[in-house]
């Protein structure tokens, strides 16, 4: 069958006219020019000239390259690419490779085929962006290039018209299939993760907290003004000193850098046990990819979203590193206890330090365990000493600085009795030190505290600027208990965020300050429109679409009833437009009807009636074309001409009606060849 | 009696139209009840057409190979329009006009217009005779049934627009009276595409008086030869008989005037007019004028055809005619040329 089909000779593809190029052109830069920020610059260079060659050669009339110099064109550049990557298949390859294509092709154009092949390119290339970025100005720029391609299209079919009347057109079709776009996204079977595999190092470079704290590890976060993750509380909102965000706690030092204790490589970790103390709030947040594990609850959480693990020590993990922006709902209390009865084993590694160093801060710590034991009060002695800490820290002349000074190999004594100055990894470090070394069980934890509300979305905004550390000792019958000693130093750290703790002239990103208004207010405007973007859109997966699906009566959605849904849904939309336009050309006239039969049966025997053809030209034609066929058309189309533009009523016109209805009647049949 | 009719026709509407089109029926019910002329109604398609038949077999003896056009601008007077032919020199303009003059048995002058001629040259003037002390008015040769106005675009526009708004009201005012041109009046007026130095191109407003205008064009190969061979077309032009009486020529143009148009018709005009407003290929669309300038010269056209009716057929035969001078393509601001008219009708489904 199809080696008869190919016997047949395919009608010439139609010229291309000279003004559609710039229009391919345009298609090829709008399509592959965003690409350059991730091709190499060699291939970006390569692109660049191809299309400004085919520029100067469409300018200056020019002929184009010969066939071997395309040949071995397109021998280089795939050498080069393979050269590049070591493959032709992935992603960065494959988009390097279409790129390559999208700028070649123009150079071999010989009519409108080879100019549609460009547009289709173009539409595929388009695809490709979102690889790369989802974001809204992908969206905005992908929907400006998609009319763009449009535009193309219709300016190859449709000849030279005005632009603007071009791209009308192109809106116009594009917002035509808004609907079934609508009904696709909603629709379509989500699968969970992404469809294509992006190469491992996509995930490098990710900002977040890590698992060790080492003096200036939280520095480099808090400089950066990116969010980290965003929360809608379901009702009520706790007081901005009380938001703790949980991450990794720290409890190994080694004199220099705190690390998270390895668990014990066998036997199940014990796990925590939080008590509720009062209220409980209700939130979902949207974390932004990290890399890590760490979900970074409201401390202390008693739910916990699916997939989800507490660790021994209150932090919430995720099973895999979050590679993507990822949203979690928790329940958190507040106030908690969190373990009071613990194990010795964590106590004892609550309490290692390595020996030697830090004398005087050691020498510190024992005093005061001396004196408060000698001491006997309602308080226990622990806690006693942690509050000597805090008030040590409190009315003593230390600093909140972002910009602190270098610490040598003693670093807790140089800190607490030379330089003072430092931010919350300094002082929770510090009080965890003095903690220790005093016999009481502590540990460092890193996280977030703070957050902002936006208030054009209600989302409160946590950002890598409220990166935080502080700490937790534990005491009898209370069990872990949070101490800031960075709230001790500069209160409005806790209470204002970081913005109002730092002195006049630190370095913050333009966009932490407290006095830009109107930035702030823009700030806000455009990180709600991002947010609602990646709520609504990009997080759309199978849970969203089971959720909304559910709440406007799918019950159980599964992907059978979801795609016979869809084709159903598509099915009636395409119906409604068909039936609408059959509407539209409907008639009630019989000798229209009879007319319009009559020239279907001509259709059938190779004459089509132009739609703009009049009946009594019609019929002259057909003589020419159709001799037999020429005599009973004619009158058939007198009769038509008298009974739709001629005078007289029904009654009057009844015979001609009568006549028109007998020339459908002795129409030849069909098999007959024509004279 | 109508009105009781309009409205049972009205309510039996059983099934479903969209209320324009019921109303678009009524109105066609109310047209048909009126009385029609009397001759319209006396006389079959094809004796009314015998004159004008004559007319148009007379003036192919003349001017060879110009069917088309012969019969464009017999359509034009028929139907009380003025004829603009766009040519150059030498093709036939005169002849065609003096042609028709003669054949209709019409009078005939002819304006070579100049860039120095003014208004009372193409109107005529008023002088004192002295032996009655008064002033006497000498017509201009505008008074005359059918004018050639030969090459309109050289006189300046104050001269244009004397012969324009002469050629609209159908009357001239001299010196403070009104005299009525001579009826039937019917302006013949020429111009010279090619020479563009020194004219006084006409305004789109002025174009619009204008029914129809037309390109001769060179003669084809068979005609021409026969030109050549028949000796001077002039002399023939002197031997010519009128194949009609003035008197004859208004009940023609009545006729002309009354031939039906069916709704389906009116829908097929207003598709074509609607196309040219939506149309990106055009400044402007046609106006309301034009549609009825349109619809006038296809019902002559029509009748010149022997039909009581029009079809969309004769709407396609007119349309260039009657719409190239009143578009201007978008693209270079130039008058729309046969073939973009020819796309146009292209793009209209006849409904």
């Amino acid at each position: 069958m199809f080696a008869k089909r190919a016997s047949f000779p395919s009608p010439p593809s139609p010229a291309l006219e000279r003004g559609a190029l710039p229009w391919l052109l345009a298609t090829a830069l709008a399509t592959a020019g965003p690409h350059a920020g991730h091709l190499p610059p060699w291939l970006s260079l390569v692109v660049a000239v191809l299309l400004f060659w085919r520029f100067r050669i469409w300018r200056t009339n020019g002929r184009l390259p010969a066939r071997w110099l395309l040949v071995l064109l397109v021998a280089a550049g795939v050498a080069g690419i393979v050269a590049q990557f070591h493959t032709l298949f992935g992603r960065d390859a494959g988009v390097a490779l279409l790129v390559f294509f999208v700028a070649l092709k123009p150079m071999e154009m010989r009519g409108r085929r080879d100019a549609l092949v460009v547009v289709m390119l173009g539409y595929f290339l388009l695809l490709t962006h979102y690889f790369f970025s989802q974001s809204i100005p992908t969206g905005i720029w992908l929907l400006v290039s998609a009319t763009l391609l449009t535009a193309a299209l219709i300016r190859l079919h449709g000849g030279n018209q005005p632009v603007g009347a071009t791209f009308r057109t192109a809106a116009l079709l594009l917002a035509q299939a808004l609907p079934f776009m609508l009904i696709l996204y909603v629709l379509f079977p989500r699968i969970s993760g992404p469809l294509w595999g992006l190469p491992q190092d996509a995930y490098s470079g990710l900002n977040g907290l890590s698992d060790t704290m080492a003096p200036g590890s939280l520095n480099r976060l808090i400089q950066s003004s990116e969010i980290a993750f965003r929360v809608q509380f379901s009702d009520r909102i706790p007081e901005k000193p009380a938001l703790y965000w949980r991450g990794p706690v720290l409890d190994d030092y080694d004199g220099l850098t705190w690390r998270a204790r390895v668990p014990p490589p066998h036997g199940q970790p014990a796990k925590p046990v939080i008590e509720a103390g009062g209220k409980t709030y209700d939130y979902v947040s949207t974390l932004e990819a990290s890399n890590q594990r760490w979900l970074l609850a409201l401390d202390a959480p008693i739910k916990l979203p699916p997939d989800s693990e507490l660790s021994p020590s209150a932090e919430v993990l995720a099973r895999q590193p979050l590679r993507a922006r990822t949203r979690v709902a928790f329940t958190s209390t507040l106030p908690y206890r969190l373990n009071r009865v613990e194990s010795p084993l964590a106590l004892q590694q609550a309490l290692s330090l390595p020996a030697q160093i830090n004398p005087r801060a050691r020498a510190l710590a024992t005093a005061w365990r001396v004196e408060w034991n000698s001491k006997p009060s309602q308080q226990g002695a622990d806690e006693r000493i942690a509050q000597a800490a805090l008030a040590m820290f409190r009315k003593e002349a230390f600093y909140y600085t972002l910009r602190p000074p270098l610490l040598g190999e003693q670093a807790m004594d140089e800190f607490l009795f030379d330089t003072r100055r430092g931010f919350c990894e300094h002082y929770a470090s510090a009080f965890v030190f003095l903690m220790r070394a005093a016999g009481v069980p502590a540990r460092v934890v890193t996280g977030y505290q703070g957050g902002e509300l936006n208030p054009v979305d209600g989302y409160l905004v946590v950002r890598q600027s409220d990166a935080h550390a502080w700490a937790e000792i534990w005491l009898a019958e209370q069990g872990w208990v949070r101490i800031d000693p960075t709230g001790a130093v500069a209160p409005s750290r806790v209470e204002q965020g970081i913005a109002a703790a730092l002195p006049e002239g630190e370095p913050l990103p333009l966009l932490l300050r407290l006095d830009a208004g109107w930035l702030r207010q823009m700030r806000n405007r455009w990180e709600a429109a991002n947010n609602a973007w990646n709520q609504w859109v990009i997080a759309y997966n199978p849970q969203r679409q089971r959720e909304l699906l559910s709440r406007i009566g799918f019950k159980e959605p599964d992907w059978q009833s979801m795609v016979a849904t869809l084709t159903v849904l598509c099915g009636v939309a395409l119906l409604l437009v068909t039936a609408w336009t059959l509407y539209q050309r409907r008639t009630d006239d019989p000798a229209l009807r009879a007319w319009q039969r009559y020239c279907a049966q001509l259709r059938r025997r190779g004459i089509r009636l132009a739609p703009w053809e009049g009946p009594l030209e019609f019929a002259a034609r057909v003589g020419r074309e159709r001799p037999d066929l020429g005599e009973l058309t004619a009158e058939a189309a007198r009769c038509y001409a008298d009974l739709r533009y001629g005078q007289g009523g029904a009654t009057q016109l009844q015979p001609q009606l009568r006549r028109l209805q007998e020339c459908l009647r002795r129409l030849p049949p069909l098999w007959r060849k024509p004279v | 009696m109508n009105a009781v009719l309009v409205t049972l026709a009205f309510l039996s509407f059983e099934y479903p139209v969209n209320r324009a089109r019921k109303q678009r029926i009524c109105l066609y019910l109310i047209i048909v009840q009126l009385p029609l002329p009397p001759q319209a109604i006396a006389m079959p398609p094809s004796a009314q057409r015998a004159p004008v038949a004559a007319v148009l077999a007379a003036a192919n003896q003349v001017i060879l190979g110009k069917d088309a056009q012969i019969r464009l601008a017999l359509t034009c007077l028929l139907a009380h329009g003025h004829l603009l032919i766009e040519d150059l020199p030498g093709v036939g303009k005169t002849t065609l006009a003096q042609t028709l003059a003669r054949l209709l048995g019409l009078q005939f002058s002819r304006i070579q217009f100049t860039s120095d001629m003014l208004p009372a040259d193409i109107i005529g003037v008023s002088i004192f005779e002295r032996e009655r002390s008064r002033f006497k008015f000498l017509p201009g040769p505008i008074f005359s049934q059918v004018v050639l106005a030969d090459e309109i675009n050289r006189a300046t526009p104050k001269t244009q627009s004397a012969l324009l708004e002469a050629m609209e009201e159908r009357q001239v005012t001299a010196e403070g009276e009104t005299r009525p041109l001579p009826d039937p009046f019917f302006v013949i007026a020429t111009q010279n595409p090619s020479q563009q130095i020194g004219t006084f191109a006409l305004p789109e407003s002025q174009l619009d008086r204008f029914l129809v205008r037309v390109e001769l064009g060179y003669p084809d190969r068979a005609a021409e030869r026969a030109l050549l061979e028949g000796g001077g077309r002039r002399e023939q032009l002197e031997t010519l008989a009128a194949c009609l009486s003035p008197e004859q020529l208004a009940p023609l143009q009545r006729q002309a005037a009354a031939v039906h148009t069916s709704p389906a018709l009116l829908d097929y005009v207003q598709a074509l007019i609607e196309a040219t407003r939506g149309s990106p290929h055009f400044v402007h669309g046609l106006s309301p004028r034009a549609a009825l300038s349109l619809l006038a010269a296809a019902r002559a056209w029509a009748f010149v055809d022997g039909r009581d009716m029009v079809l969309p057929e004769d709407v396609q035969a007119v349309l260039p005619g009657v719409a190239c001078h009143r578009l201007r393509l978008a693209r270079s601001g130039a008058q729309a040329r046969l073939e973009d008219v020819a796309a146009l009708i292209h793009a209209v489904a006849v409904p």
